[in-house]
């Protein structure tokens, strides 16, 4: 009886590691990182968390907790309150609807597939902060914002990848 | 088997709408939250600062890793150019040293001037130095947090420098965090001016690095490498503190090069100068003001 309850714990630490580890990215991207010019296109970290888990574990990434992920985010970045939610759950839309689509699919296809996600990503959040502080944000840093992202997708999604293998069943 | 089958059926098809209904509530959330942010400010700022103030300790701990590499990376930097570097010093020194003259020979006139003015002086300014715990970045905010709250007497409104320099001003106060709005972001507005031929302008940031002078008097002969520093007009800085220089003046744009470097940021002092500040509008300050 003991054995299987803490089966169940083990279990249950085990499918928090999506929501922990996306968390962690929240955090991570929250770090003063002391190069000069980094922090003005300083990457979206949890987006790519969002994404891959998204993909590969949606059931450990469900929408409330995308959600709550999101406030937290907002809340550390300074990002108007909502922004962040309301991109994370179409994230969450978008993938939803294509995931037969990524699972099982070269890493470029996916690679490629979180490119256009982070691009529908940054272009609602441009248009919905432009819109509360009711002024055009520069266009420019947000594209090299979108770069700097996708270019560390490759990186964090093979850590992702590493963890899910050695913690956790595919779904 | 197949009515079994068929309640299975309905039950799967229950959950998937249940589903769809929880996100659908949620994006209605996003947009709520949106909107709250900006009909009661009060609120929304409330519920932002319990849980900045909630991970503050936690931000305080993984922001120290941050400045010991960059410490270290710095001290081998330096031991590269140590013989550049000390020529460098020993050169400033000696400018520096004439500086000291000139500036000793001005106080003690200015001192005497005062006296013969009665001239009643600024209070002088309480200074609170603090680490600076999260600069997320980002193109769409330029703002930090910073170890202390209206604990240890930040309050809304005042000013933030590293050395000498402008850094932003206090946007919210928690408990024991407070975010710190940059002069780059899109929502600071601070009353300046050209250091030598004091024109009054409003320098107005838009999230790149080289913030605009708004409002400057069109026959003020703006220039690159006029310094600009603040007017101390809206009572929320003190005159006179160093901001940064014109970098460029085109099509009657004018941008400017702040001091400050955001990626040296470790340590920012907040001063309260005793000023009113421009944010009356400080719930904390009006509850203080009942109170006495």
């Amino acid at each position: 009886m003991k054995g299987s309850l803490l089966q169940r714990m083990d279990l249950w630490v085990r499918h928090l590691l999506p929501f922990g580890l996306t968390l962690l990215l929240v955090l991570l991207q929250a770090m003063p990182t002391r190069l000069p010019g980094f922090a003005a296109v300083a990457p979206m970290l949890p987006l790519i968390g969002v994404y891959y888990w998204s993909i590969h574990r949606p059931d450990l990434l469900p929408a409330p907790v995308a959600f709550v992920l999101a406030l937290v985010n907002d809340i550390i970045a300074g990002t108007p309150l909502g922004v962040t939610p309301l991109v994370y759950l179409m994230v969450l839309g978008m993938t939803g609807s294509q995931r037969r689509f990524f699972l099982g699919k070269p890493f470029l296809v996916a690679w490629w597939g979180f490119a256009l996600v982070a691009s529908a990503a940054m272009a609602v959040e441009w248009a919905l902060v432009s819109m509360i502080f009711g002024h055009m944000l520069e266009p420019h840093a947000v594209l090299f914002e979108l770069i700097m992202t996708v270019s560390f997708y490759p990186l964090l999604s093979w850590f992702f990848a590493r963890t899910q293998l050695a913690l956790l069943r595919p779904a | 088997m197949k009515q079994h089958s068929g309640a299975l059926g309905r039950l799967a098809t229950l959950k998937q709408l249940a589903h769809r209904f929880a996100f659908l509530s949620l994006v209605m959330a996003s947009f709520a939250l949106m909107l709250l942010g900006k009909a009661d400010t009060a609120l929304v700022e409330r519920i932002r600062l319990s849980v900045s103030d909630a991970v503050a300790p936690i931000l305080d701990v993984m922001s120290r890793p941050a400045g010991t590499i960059a410490e270290v990376v710095s001290a081998v930097r330096e031991l590269a150019t140590l013989r550049a570097e000390n020529v460098r010093l020993r050169d400033e020194n000696s400018k520096l040293m004439h500086w000291q003259a000139a500036a000793r020979q001005l106080d003690n006139e200015n001192r005497a001037l005062h006296i013969q003015l009665n001239f009643i002086p600024d209070p002088d300014p309480s200074f609170i130095t603090t680490r600076v715990i999260d600069d997320t970045g980002g193109a769409f905010v330029h703002s930090m947090l910073i170890n202390s709250g209206s604990r240890d007497g930040v309050r809304k409104g005042q000013a933030v420098i590293a050395g000498e320099v402008m850094v932003g001003r206090i946007m919210e106060v928690g408990q024991r965090s407070a975010r710190v709005l940059l002069l780059t972001d899109i929502n600071s507005h601070i009353p300046v001016m050209l250091e030598t031929s004091r024109a009054k302008a409003i320098l107005t940031g838009d999230n790149s690095d080289r913030p605009r002078l708004n409002m400057l008097s069109p026959n003020s002969n703006a220039a690159p490498g006029d310094r600009v520093v603040t007017s101390g007009h809206g009572g929320a800085f003190p005159p006179g503190v160093p901001l940064g220089v014109v970098s460029s003046v085109q099509d009657g744009v004018v941008r400017v090069e702040p001091f400050v470097h955001r990626h040296k940021l470790e340590y920012v002092t907040v001063v309260d100068y005793g000023l009113a500040g421009i944010l009356p509008s400080d719930a904390a300050a009006a509850s203080e003001g009942h109170d006495r």
